[in-house]
């Protein structure tokens, strides 16, 4: 099924979170991957929100989301599009292995942030399809903790989702 | 207490505190401020003052605080037996008078009782707006003494709810719970007060600013949208106007007319719509879906247009919604975008209120008319005809001489009239009702349409009689659904609101009852009710519960009815009784059926006009 990200702008109020993933819950739509925080404006909250379904019920699912009274807007980031997670990766790196653990994350522009006799700590950020190219480079050395974000993206050009030369809403 | 419309509140609010003096010295206006008051005193006055004069609730530990500044209040207080009851009385209010109906209870249990009026109303979309008490602030996630998380529990079954946690911010969520009910599609709103926030000293000031940035409901419908669809009901041969219940909500009944008379096209109306369009028009076809009529089912089926205003393509209309009227195009029109297109694709959509739509076609469709005549829907009409003919809506008496229950039905609708308000649980009375009663006006035929809430017919028809003191209110009940909220009658008795309740007794839960008759081989498990006696006459009939003599020992009149021939005089009988509630046991036979019927997951090709009797769509012109 396609994948589909959409942006919302929500009121940052308490209860929004559950609202929005609530509604995902019983009307029976999955959530790939869902990211909140603040936004320029203190007011707001942005969610990015990873679905994997069709064209017809996104739309209903957008439909939907704009029936919430807390939601103020959604937009759906298409290829035009910039996307990003974070990756946290606990490494097993005992001296033998510790070269091939730090080359491999120089060759993804990745960084070391904690290291200690028995393991490195990698962070890395990049669209899912690099992070998951990383893992696996990483996956036969051994892996013993890893944390992931959710997608976080935003609209390539100059466009905003509130403003001038405001982003279409979707549906 | 007096069942005579109270003042305006804002009025009698403005007169009991006129000339208040801060303790600046400097006279405020009464009306619209008051300083250094409770939180429960501003709640009270911005209900006065958004133009509550009917509440119904049932106090209790974290809701105390309100009920004492609520004593000395225009605003009239029913107290109920059940908070379910004041949920389904709200809901009746607003059904038959259009206006927000309103609901309150208590933290914990009180708030989880109101969870099936509020999912009720939801589904129904009804303006509510309920007001429950919580626990403190500070004890909220401790699991408290009656702490219920009700917020949370409503969230699916609400069109929005609040938790009120700064005392300053009441007037301003109570304006907005009471627009967000009634504006774009209507809907329950809950509002929790934890009990600190009702006792906290705060200012009050009205009007509130109401600050809901993501809430903008599109009324207005797009132009372009109406002239399309204007044109492709132009070019429709077999056009059908399917009318929902938007068309109640939006006030839009004497527009539907004239649109349905300027076009000449058949209507139908929806469980929801029924009155909305008068049944004796005779454009009118009647209701379609599971129990409609053979010819409404089969115009939707053999339509190539279907105008649906303010409907939603609910399952129950359209059976298996593959084969669901194949040969149509759709104008859908409707409040809620997110109806359009969420079960049948709309090959012109149209998002505004009913009335401004209609409207608005009804002017397209005049300058088309204009310039290119009317389309001739003869050859339409005749087909309809014949199936009209064919099948018209009807019953069989039964074999055993037992009283018909459609029959009892059709005599109350005959005696009490089309000003009457008629209210029904939900099953079999409840499809008979919707048939055999003839509706003429908007607003007359309440019923819970998309829950299926048995028990709603009591507290509804409690609250419509509320509503409307000069109204003839008629629950036609169940006698399964008469069992769940029947408490009722002693709020109705004491608090002069009444009401009349035909219970029509077969003694079983009769719908699921039919069901094990047509789908599982008769055998009927856990449908019957109470032990009737079995031996033809002989075997005195065993009433657990005694209708009539519960109706008296809740301060109604009791009456029975067991023989077609006493119908009439019975029905007169409770109409001339007008200072209490009135029940009347309709004793009738437990084997009579609902037909038409789809079943359930059928096409509605499959529809069948009696048991066994299958009717044939596809004959040529006579």
């Amino acid at each position: 099924m396609p994948r589909h990200t959409l942006s919302v702008l929500v009121e940052n109020k308490s209860g929004v979170l559950v609202r929005v993933s609530a509604l995902f819950s019983r009307r029976g739509y999955n959530i790939e991957s869902l990211a909140v925080g603040p936004t320029e404006n203190p007011d707001l909250s942005r969610m990015t929100i990873v679905v994997d379904v069709e064209s017809a019920p996104l739309e209903q699912i957008t439909k939907q989301l704009n029936k919430l009274v807390e939601v103020i807007k959604i937009v759906e980031l298409d290829g035009a599009s910039v996307q990003r997670e974070l990756l946290l990766v606990k490494v097993r790196a005992p001296l033998a292995d510790r070269a091939q653990v730090l080359q491999t994350v120089e060759l993804f522009r990745a960084k070391v942030i904690d290291v200690n006799t028995d393991t490195v700590t990698v962070e890395s950020t990049g669209t899912p399809e690099k992070l998951q190219a990383l893992l696996a480079v990483l996956a036969p050395l051994g892996i013993k903790e890893m944390a992931q974000s959710g997608t976080v993206a935003l609209a390539r050009g100059p466009r905003s989702m509130s403003g001038a030369g405001t982003l279409r809403s979707a549906s | 207490m007096s069942t005579t419309a109270p003042e305006t509140p804002t009025q009698v609010a403005a007169e009991a505190t006129i000339g208040v003096e801060t303790t600046e010295g400097s006279v405020v206006d009464p009306a619209r401020e008051h300083r250094g008051i409770t939180g429960a005193q501003s709640l009270v006055r911005s209900l006065e003052a958004v133009g509550v004069d009917l509440v119904f609730g049932l106090p209790g530990g974290a809701i105390l605080p309100l009920y004492d500044p609520l004593f000395d209040s225009s605003v009239r207080h029913v107290l109920v037996r059940h908070e379910q009851g004041a949920g389904h009385a709200a809901t009746g209010y607003a059904q038959a008078t259009g206006r927000v109906g309103v609901c309150m209870a208590t933290s914990g249990p009180g708030a989880t009782n109101l969870v099936t009026p509020l999912a009720d109303a939801y589904m129904d979309s009804v303006p509510i707006v309920a007001i429950t008490g919580q626990v403190a602030s500070g004890f909220i996630g401790t699991d408290a003494f009656q702490e219920a998380d009700i917020r949370g529990i409503t969230m699916p079954i609400t069109k929005h709810n609040f938790l009120v946690t700064d005392p300053a911010e009441i007037p301003q969520r109570i304006a907005e719970a009471f627009h967000l009910a009634s504006t774009g599609r209507p809907g329950p709103v809950l509002v929790d007060v934890p009990k600190d926030v009702l006792q906290a000293t705060t200012d009050f000031e009205w009007p509130p600013r109401i600050d809901l940035p993501g809430y903008k409901p599109t009324t207005r419908p797009h132009g372009k949208q109406v002239r399309e669809a204007a044109a492709v009901i132009q070019a429709a041969e077999q056009p059908v106007l399917y009318v929902g219940g938007g068309v109640l909500k939006a006030e839009a009944s004497d527009a539907l007319r004239e649109l349905a008379e300027l076009t000449g096209a058949p209507v139908v109306t929806t469980l929801m719509a029924r009155g909305a369009f008068p049944d004796s028009h005779a454009q009118h076809l009647g209701m379609p879906g599971m129990h409609g009529t053979v010819t409404a089912v089969a115009a939707l089926q053999k339509a190539d247009l279907l105008v649906a205003l303010g409907a939603r393509f609910d399952d129950r209309v359209t059976g298996k919604l593959e084969s669901f009227a194949p040969g149509a195009t759709i104008v859908h029109a409707d409040i809620d975008p997110a109806e359009i297109g969420k079960n049948r694709k709309a090959d012109v959509p149209i998002v505004g209120d009913a009335k401004e739509t209609i409207t608005e076609l009804v002017s397209a469709l005049t300058a088309l008319h204009e310039q290119q005549g009317r389309p001739d829907l003869s050859g339409w009409w005749a087909q309809l005809d014949r199936w009209r003919e064919t099948y018209p809506l009807g019953y069989d008496l039964p074999e055993d001489g037992a009283l018909s229950p459609q029959y009892v039905i059709e005599r109350l609708s005959a005696i009490a009239g089309p000003d009457a308000v008629y209210c029904a649980g939900v099953g079999q009375h409840q499809m008979w009702a919707a048939q055999f009663v003839q509706y003429e006006k908007p607003r007359t035929w309440l019923n819970s349409g998309g829950l299926g809430t048995m028990g709603y017919a009591v507290p509804a028809a409690m609250g419509a009689k509320a509503g409307r003191p000069e109204a003839t209110v008629w629950a036609i009940d169940g006698d399964g659904c008469f069992q769940m909220t029947n408490q009722e009658l002693a709020t109705c008795a004491i608090e002069g609101i009444p009401i009349k309740v035909a219970v029509i007794n077969n003694g079983n839960l009769g719908m699921v009852r039919q069901w094990q008759t047509l789908f599982y081989e008769g055998r009927y498990s856990n449908t019957r009710l109470h032990n009737r006696g079995s031996g033809g006459g002989e075997i005195e009939p065993i009433r657990i519960p005694d209708f009539v003599k519960l109706g008296e020992a809740l301060g109604c009149v009791g009456l029975r009815c067991e023989r077609p021939e006493d119908v009439d005089a019975t029905i007169a009988a409770a109409m001339e009784i007008t200072d209490r509630p009135v029940v009347i046991d309709f004793v009738v036979g437990s084997d009579a059926q609902v037909w038409p019927m789809v079943a359930a997951g059928a096409s509605n090709d499959d529809i069948l006009a009696a048991r066994d009797v299958r009717p044939v769509f596809t004959e040529g012109p006579v």
